[in-house]
């Protein structure tokens, strides 16, 4: 499923935000691409549940991963609970995202802005993935 | 022997129970939850109802496959993702026969509650719905009833937890004394099946005198 180790990816990795709430999405979304101008990352949100609400929507996280892919991975941010079991769920379906999809284990919002700027330099997915996680070990006390 | 329309009954029963009951399990998922079970799970189970009706499948497997796929795109919750996962391994264990026994359904649901536990990372006695499911699949092994009388008294027993799973677990020793939503609506479905089984075997027919409705 991954891109082989130096084998040159046929695009950058797409990334995809997936919040309770449709505005937090956006919000990261606009701050991770405001922290990293000109970036050509393609970049989506889904944001909210099936009726708009609060919630997690299988079928947003569906099409923001089929926009977000340029042939070299996507990459996934959840926020909470349902959102990262929702795209889980999904991602065992095994034909629900593109090949190449992998959930990210960091931080919602430093995560966004580390995977943002790494997948911007080119950097294949191991590499946004390590960038994305390694906000975890940044303390803030 | 259970065949699909034996599925599509306790799909159906399911939907009827889980719209009876919303409003319950939004009472107990306000305490110690974000307040949506009822209805997150009415709107996934109506979904699975208008699904079974245009796609007609037939086996087993394909109804539980069809209606666990049906529930991760439509409830918008942790349920969603957790049932869907639970029915849809369930189905795939059954395979495609087209007629199944209750130790085969014992043995496949004890498979999708397996994946439902790796998926949410949770064990017996987390104060969720593997404490009304995992006593039903072990008691479905002996009858029907079993499963119903085990589920809901796993279910009771989440009461005196602590949550270590879910939005509940962020309330630590508050979450104590309150029934797990998700345990309750667990033993919703597993009642559901048995009164599925009570209807198919007081007659040959399923009951068209609106009895059950």
């Amino acid at each position: 499923m991954s891109e082989p180790t130096g084998k040159p990816a046929d695009g950058p990795v797409g990334l995809v935000l997936v919040s309770h709430s449709a505005a937090l999405a956006e919000a990261v979304a606009e701050l991770a691409r405001g922290l990293s101008p000109g970036s050509e990352v393609p970049l989506a949100a889904a944001g909210g549940g099936p009726d708009g609400s609060l919630g997690t929507s299988a079928e947003r996280i569906t099409a923001a991963a089929a926009a977000a892919d340029r042939g070299a991975g996507v990459a996934v941010l959840a926020d909470l609970g349902s959102a990262v079991l929702t795209v889980k769920a999904l991602l065992a379906e095994g034909d629900e995202l593109p090949d190449g999809t992998r959930l990210v284990d960091a931080p919602f919002v430093e995560g966004a802005v580390a995977a943002l700027a790494t997948a911007a330099t080119g950097a294949g997915m191991d590499e946004v993935l390590a960038a994305a996680a390694d906000a975890y070990a940044y303390r803030k006390v | 022997m259970l065949d699909a329309a034996f599925f599509r009954r306790w799909m159906a029963e399911a939907a009827a129970v889980v719209t009876r009951e919303a409003d319950r399990l939004t009472e107990l998922d306000s305490p110690i939850g974000d307040a949506d079970h009822g209805n997150n799970l009415q709107r996934g189970f109506a979904a699975v109802v208008t699904a079974l009706d245009a796609q007609d499948p037939k086996t087993p497997g394909a109804v539980l496959v069809l209606c666990g796929g049906k529930l991760i795109s439509t409830v918008g919750g942790a349920s969603g993702p957790l049932y869907g996962t639970l029915l849809r391994r369930t189905g795939k264990a059954l395979g495609d026969a087209p007629e199944v026994s209750r130790e085969d359904l014992a043995g496949a649901l004890g498979t999708g509650v397996q994946a439902v536990s790796t998926l949410g990372g949770a064990a017996a006695g987390d104060k969720t719905m593997l404490d009304a499911l995992l006593p039903a699949v072990e008691a479905l092994a002996v009858s029907f009833e079993a499963a119903r009388a085990a589920a809901e008294q796993g279910s009771r027993d989440t009461i005196p937890l602590r949550a270590r799973k879910g939005r509940a677990s962020y309330l630590g020793e508050r979450s104590v004394g309150h029934e797990d939503p998700g345990a309750a609506s667990s033993a919703l479905l597993i009642a559901a099946l048995a009164d599925t089984a009570d209807t198919a075997t007081d007659t040959t027919a399923p009951a068209k005198d609106g009895s059950d409705v």
